[in-house]
């Protein structure tokens, strides 16, 4: 293909395909714990970190981790608290976040709307080689810590009042994926922006639980349903001259609509084949 | 006999208002108590504080002999909350739940080997839902996720089985299914410590009751027959306090079934 004798697409694509099978890995443990909007949050708190980048003429890449992270451990702090105040004291952190990084952009010496536009929605161009560097070394250590402590993991999201009796160090791993959601949400910026990141680690799980049964076989598919949305959609965003993150994302919830439309055909065929026997709700037990 | 669990003055507080106020009990090896108690009688809390997931006010808990705060033999313990874990958005297999339990033996950080997958079958084996491990644990019945999460304990090989209301809104069949593990976990030489509303099949089991009122001990010893109203014959266990804790479940009537 044509578009491939441009390195800037060759960049796009490496850096889409790692964070597309990247972000689901982290964010089936969001989706499972119902924290499927904490993505969308860390976001809000990069852009802050974008704009201390820019103010002071660092690379925002690192400045967004930082103070990405720390927001992040902010936020589970605030959760661990568990009182119904931390809804609200999210709220603050993140509008925060998104109004002193719109507001530090503003004051930084190279201001100007298309610059914002590119960290909020991503863009194709913006992926220099030493980006790409800097995105596998961390897209490779965020997948590696998810897959090796899936189990560990599993168990603090599934239940974390049994993880701890259990032992484990629950307070551990919830910082460690705190702060590999701030990692990622940052390494996904240059392509797929900080508005949208957060649909990249949601929709590809939600579409795969359409049709799956277990835990590992979810992460499996939505794996390949990210990598998916993230190549084609780099593929078409530069064929239709559209913002990559905004495209990858609609190919997702695509494919979540067939997943959904597709197992629920699936569903009511095989009841249908069956004798007419509802099955029994879960939380109503029947006494003969 | 050594005390697996020794409770001394217990008092644990919740905002300011004291739910247990001065517990003390000693549950030998090998023995089955249950701790009853109405809604708010602060039973669960007592558990809850023996497994360290509330902080005591006053007084001080031993597990196998040592401090609760220096304690990190959890793999010797078996907790059976009293259901699934709130946290359920992604689908989850029988199997991958009860693979849990084995975490506290095998740690964070130790990949899964062949003794932990017989584990969690055998485990599966003794709640009968061999057949069910990989099905999603959100299309069981109740009764069946509650044996699930008892395999889940049973996975790790603990010593001592701690279960929370593990009859309450469960169907006859898993009743009889958890007096069964419960009796073969008692012969292996397993301690137990159960919260109960009321025991039904469980009761011949049963060792030692406690009955828990109002944040002190009001019983200790055999279990107490049902007096009074819970005695009558018409009575339909519907509490309109139970009803509260467990929107949508129908208290199982464990006084008629057991008859």
């Amino acid at each position: 293909m044509d578009l491939f004798q441009y390195d800037f697409m060759v960049r796009a694509l490496a850096g889409a395909l790692i964070i597309g099978v990247t972000a689901p890995a982290l964010g089936i443990y969001l989706v499972q714990r119902r924290l499927s909007l904490i993505g969308d949050g860390i976001g809000h708190v990069a852009l802050t970190g974008v704009g201390v980048g820019l103010l002071f003429q660092q690379s925002p890449a690192i400045t967004a981790v930082i103070v990405a992270a720390v927001g992040a451990v902010g936020v589970e702090l605030i959760r661990e608290r568990g009182r119904t105040s931390g809804d609200l004291a999210l709220a603050l952190l993140f509008y925060g976040g998104i109004a002193g990084g719109v507001v530090l952009v503003g004051l930084s010496p190279n201001r100007g709307n298309a610059n914002l536009v590119q960290y909020l929605f991503g863009s194709l161009t913006t992926t220099s080689g030493g980006d790409l560097l800097v995105i596998a070394i961390l897209g490779v250590a965020v997948l590696v810590a998810m897959l090796v402590l899936r189990p560990a993991l599993f168990a603090v999201c599934n239940d974390e009042e049994y993880a701890r009796v259990s032992g484990l160090p629950v307070r551990t791993l919830n910082l460690l994926l705190a702060v590999t959601t701030a990692v990622t949400v940052t390494i996904a910026m240059r392509t797929v922006g900080l508005l949208l990141i957060s649909a990249l680690m949601v929709v590809p799980v939600a579409a795969a639980q359409q049709v799956t049964r277990g835990f590992r076989t979810t992460m499996a598919a939505a794996m390949v349903i990210g990598v998916v949305a993230a190549t084609s959609g780099v593929v078409a965003a530069a064929e239709m001259n559209t913002a990559p993150g905004a495209t990858i994302v609609i190919l997702a919830l695509a494919v979540f609509i067939a997943l959904a439309v597709g197992g629920a055909m699936r569903r009511k065929a095989r009841t249908g084949a069956r004798d007419p026997v509802a099955t029994e709700p879960t939380d109503v037990v029947l006494h003969g | 006999m050594s005390s697996v669990i020794r409770v001394r003055h217990a008092a644990v507080s919740y905002a300011g208002r004291e739910v247990l106020r001065d517990v003390s009990l000693d549950l030998p090896a090998g023995e089955m108590w249950a701790v009853l108690g109405s809604n708010g009688s602060g039973k669960s809390t007592l558990i809850r504080a023996v497994l360290g997931l509330v902080p005591l006010a006053r007084g001080e808990i031993e597990l196998f002999g040592v401090a609760q705060r220096r304690f990190r033999n959890w793999s010797r313990i078996g907790y059976v909350p009293q259901r699934i874990g709130a946290g359920s958005g992604v689908p989850a297999t029988v199997g991958e739940v009860v693979a849990s339990g084995r975490l506290a033996r095998r740690g964070a950080f130790r990949p899964t080997r062949a003794g932990d997958r017989a584990a969690v079958r055998k485990a599966l084996v003794d709640v009968g839902l061999a057949d069910r491990i990989g099905d999603p644990v959100a299309v069981l019945s109740g009764g069946q996720q509650q044996r699930t999460l008892i395999a889940r304990a049973l996975a790790g090989e603990p010593d001592l089985l701690i279960l929370d209301e593990p009859t309450a809104g469960v169907d006859a069949d898993s009743q009889e299914a958890f007096a069964g593990t419960l009796r073969r976990f008692q012969r292996r030489g397993g301690t137990v410590l159960l919260v109960a509303h009321e025991l039904g099949p469980l009761e011949p089991l049963i060792d030692r009751a406690v009955v828990i009122h109002e944040g002190l001990i009001a019983y200790q010893g055999v279990v107490p027959e049902p007096a009074g109203y819970h005695a009558e014959p018409g009575h339909d266990h519907v509490h309109p306090h139970a009803a509260e804790e467990r929107p949508g479940i129908c208290v199982a009537p464990t006084d008629r079934v057991a008859n």
